[in-house]
């Protein structure tokens, strides 16, 4: 939480008085700048950090890193399985664990740095020393092809399903699926790559990388007190998007309920699921079009975020006043039988392509339920969305989230490994 | 590759650090002072405190008082490397251990870090040698064994590629090129530790330094796959590089071997793989990286096998590993020749993005294990 709220009146008011969710009144969090721990009481409220060079609790029942207030920074990171031992697999995640725990804390990998042996390289590969914890989640999930891999397939769960071909894909298998991801999370972008290289370390032979993404600039908050902020075309993004104290939406959109699962699949109690995309903007078109249109594409304004006919950008859309083919109006729960997404997406720029223009776009990360009742009809309803001249979906991978670790004796997915079939 | 040459010297440098670690070295001596040399570096003088001191570990403390940056050496007889400290700023103190038999040394000091430096000879007096276990004794004394043996056969192998480009017989030359290196490959950290031979054989257009001629294999592979010609010049590399070869397989067998530098020569030549064979910079015109590739993998698994039943004793779980990370490796490259026994391994152009990615994916699992052997070997 590094944003300093805006001060102006207007906005101090609005956060006062618009209540979030139907769970009453939205703490006045603007006040101090720096973060502050939310205590609302009946909630299932993720601590916040003191401070934005802060550790965030790696242990809970659910992982960090989902509805714990969105960090600057990402490193994303997918990777392949390289063996079909299933005792070998886990006790890499039990290795993956010990580790994440240290650096989710602010320590060095294992025993550290320098000052070991002379010969021998170093554990920690050293170049998060000095730095905080910088706020920094590790969140791991499994993809669809890991359970066939380990011969596990009847583990999968239902709700982990391949994603259909979307109308407009152009999917690059280089940047696609994967077996296994991390998503590293922090206000300090040397933070989260540590985290991600030492991980890929202790993984080799076990896992390889198949693709990562470096992400900046959240596009979309968990945190409704803060402002909420734009995506690479200007607009502000996400201001519907489930705050991490709202436990009842948490409990309805994002978490996997005892009810979800059956005997095969009760390991994922408590976790969720995570669609990634990685949709590439046409920035310099979009940059050549007038206010109107883009406005108009989008559904809200450009400078306050107010959905069309309203005055403020918190205001209840009137989704008819919209375009038919208008983003907010398509992806609106409204539109969706009520789909709602936890997103937690991030820009990037890659530098440019080769023929002089921008790589750039939306890291799209949204967590869920299940993602054929949430990712699923909300992108098939998109189908239309006036936004797709200017963007284009080009990676895509979808993971099961397994639950949290809960004390210092649990692992990253043992409840998986250690189920009985 | 000066950056893996530099990393054997290393091993040799930091073997003092591991003997105070495994307690090889009697642990007083080395702060008695008498095995500490004081050097004061100018833009005209290196002094040294001492001309004489006992063998075993030495601390050069240096002082640099000139107005230049400079760099101190300490050299065998035969400019052999034993350790270096570069970049050494005016008015800057720096230290350098060493671990050095009895015998006679150069240290010297190059201001400026240019030209063959100043320099003072000094010797080094009985002492004791570090306390090895003798199977690793036994184990370095294989390797140089090893070593010598892959310099003596491809003498005979280069000279029949140096006869074919002589001859002007371009297939017979190119059939010759590849074999002639795999002995080379196979002990190549041990190989550049003799800093002035690989820069004449085996260097790479990309890898010359203004005003270094580009000779040696990667030149002649130049003429012989993208010029497709053979020239008079060419001819006289041909001769050269036997020159060269020659040169390096009489001096191969006093090259400074230590269990340690065994075991992280073996990672180096890994390292050889992943940043070179793998990208098919190697060997960008004659697509030859796989037997090269062979070559690096064949030599880091016979140092590791010479070494294995010490690091057994010290960490089963890690031989198991390597065990297993170099069969899947050898596997994986036997998927590139119809011959378990022949070297004819498929071009490397011919070799797929998603297949130099599953090389690479198994360079790295072995490689990263093998970067703790050396632990393993003096724990």
């Amino acid at each position: 939480m590094t944003e300093t709220p805006e001060k102006t009146e207007g906005s101090t008011s609005r956060r006062a008085l618009i209540g979030w969710g139907g769970a009453g009144l939205a703490l006045g969090a603007a006040a101090a700048g720096g973060a502050v721990a939310m205590t609302r009481s009946g909630d299932d409220v993720q601590t916040v950090a003191a401070d934005a060079g802060g550790a965030v609790d790696f242990h809970g029942g659910h992982q960090a890193g989902i509805s714990t207030p969105v960090q600057d920074r990402l490193h994303f990171a997918a990777f392949d399985l390289e063996t079909d031992d299933r005792a070998e697999f886990a006790q890499m995640l039990k290795d993956w664990t010990a580790a994440a725990r240290r650096m989710t804390a602010g320590l060095a990998v294992g025993e550290g740095a320098y000052g070991g042996l002379a010969e021998a390289p170093p554990d920690d590969t050293g170049e998060a020393l000095g730095l905080k914890p910088s706020r920094l989640t590790l969140t791991i999930g499994f993809g669809p092809g890991l359970f066939e891999k380990l011969g596990m397939a009847e583990r999968r769960p239902e709700a982990l399903v391949d994603l259909p071909q979307f109308s407009g894909d152009n999917l690059d298998k280089n940047r696609s699926g994967g077996d296994v991801c991390v998503q590293a999370c922090s206000d300090d972008p040397q933070v989260a790559v540590h985290a991600v290289r030492n991980l890929a370390r202790i993984g080799f032979g076990k896992v390889s990388v198949r693709w990562s993404q470096l992400g900046f600039g959240k596009t979309s908050s968990t945190t409704p007190e803060e402002q909420t902020p734009r995506n690479l075309l200007g607009f502000k993004d996400g201001t519907r998007n489930i705050a991490g104290t709202e436990s009842a939406r948490l409990n309805k959109f994002v978490w996997v309920d005892g009810a979800d699962t059956d005997g095969n699949s009760a390991w994922m109690e408590g976790g969720s699921y995570l669609v990634a995309r990685r949709i590439r903007m046409h920035i310099e078109p979009w940059d050549r079009t007038s206010l109107q249109e883009q406005e108009d594409i989008f559904g809200r304004d450009k400078g306050e975020g107010a959905p069309v006919g309203k005055a403020k950008e918190r205001d209840k859309p009137f989704l008819k006043a919209m375009k038919p083919d208008a983003h907010v109006r398509l992806a609106h729960p409204d539109s969706n039988h009520g789909a709602t997404l936890l997103r937690r997406g991030y820009s990037f720029t890659d530098g440019t392509d080769g023929l002089g223009r921008l790589e750039a776009g939306l890291f799209f990360l949204a967590y869920m339920r299940d993602v054929r009742k949430g990712f699923i009809p909300v992108q098939r309803n998109l189908a239309t969305d006036a936004l797709n001249e200017y963007i284009q979906h080009v990676g895509s991978a979808v993971f099961a989230i397994p639950p949290g670790v809960r004390d210092k004796d649990d692992w990253w997915g043992r409840a998986l490994f250690s189920q009985e079939a | 590759m000066r950056a893996v040459r530099l990393s054997v010297v290393t091993a040799a440098a930091t073997a003092a650090a591991l003997a105070a670690v495994t307690g090889c070295t009697e642990k007083g001596s080395s702060g008695s002072g008498d095995r500490v040399i004081s050097v004061t570096a100018t833009d005209d003088k290196c002094e040294v405190s001492k001309k004489e001191f006992p063998a075993g570990h030495v601390e050069l403390d240096i002082e640099n008082k000139g107005s230049k940056v400079t760099e101190v050496y300490v050299l065998f007889p035969d400019d052999r490397i034993v350790t270096e400290r570069e970049n050494i700023g005016p008015g800057t103190k720096q230290k350098v251990t060493a671990e050095v038999k009895a015998g006679d040394y150069t240290i010297t000091c190059k201001p400026g870090m240019k030209g063959d430096g100043i320099r003072q000879t000094v010797k080094a007096t009985g002492g004791k040698a570090p306390k090895r276990d003798p199977r690793l004794d036994a184990a370095v004394a294989a390797y140089r064994k090893y070593v010598q043996e892959q310099a003596d056969a491809t003498l005979p192998l280069a000279r029949t590629f140096a006869e074919a480009v002589k001859a002007g017989d371009l297939e017979a030359a190119k059939k010759a090129y590849a074999p002639s290196r795999i002995g080379w490959e196979r002990t190549e950290p041990v190989a550049e530790s003799f800093g002035n031979i690989d820069p004449k054989v085996d260097v790479r257009a990309d890898g010359l330094e203004a005003g270094q001629k580009f000779t040696g294999w990667h030149r002649l592979e130049k003429s012989l796959w993208a010029d497709k010609k053979i020239t008079a010049e060419d001819k006289t590399l041909a001769d050269e590089l036997i020159t060269n070869l020659t040169g390096w397989q009489k001096r191969v067998g006093t090259a400074e071997i230590t269990p340690t530098s065994m075991a992280n020569g073996a990672k180096e030549l890994l390292d050889e793989v992943a940043t070179g064979k793998v990208t098919g910079e190697e060997e960008r015109y004659s697509h030859t990286d796989l037997v090269d590739f062979k070559g690096n993998v064949e030599g880091a698994q016979d140092a590791y096998e010479l070494l294995k039943p010490v690091a057994n004793e010290n960490d089963a779980a890690l031989v198991t590993e390597l065990d297993k990370q170099f069969a899947a490796l050898n596997t994986l490259l036997d998927k590139y020749r119809a011959d378990k026994n022949s070297y004819d391994f498929t071009s490397y152009d011919k070799v797929g993005d998603a297949d130099r990615k599953q090389l690479s994916d198994a360079v790295n699992a072995l490689a990263e294990p093998l970067s703790k052997l050396a632990a393993a070997v003096v724990k």
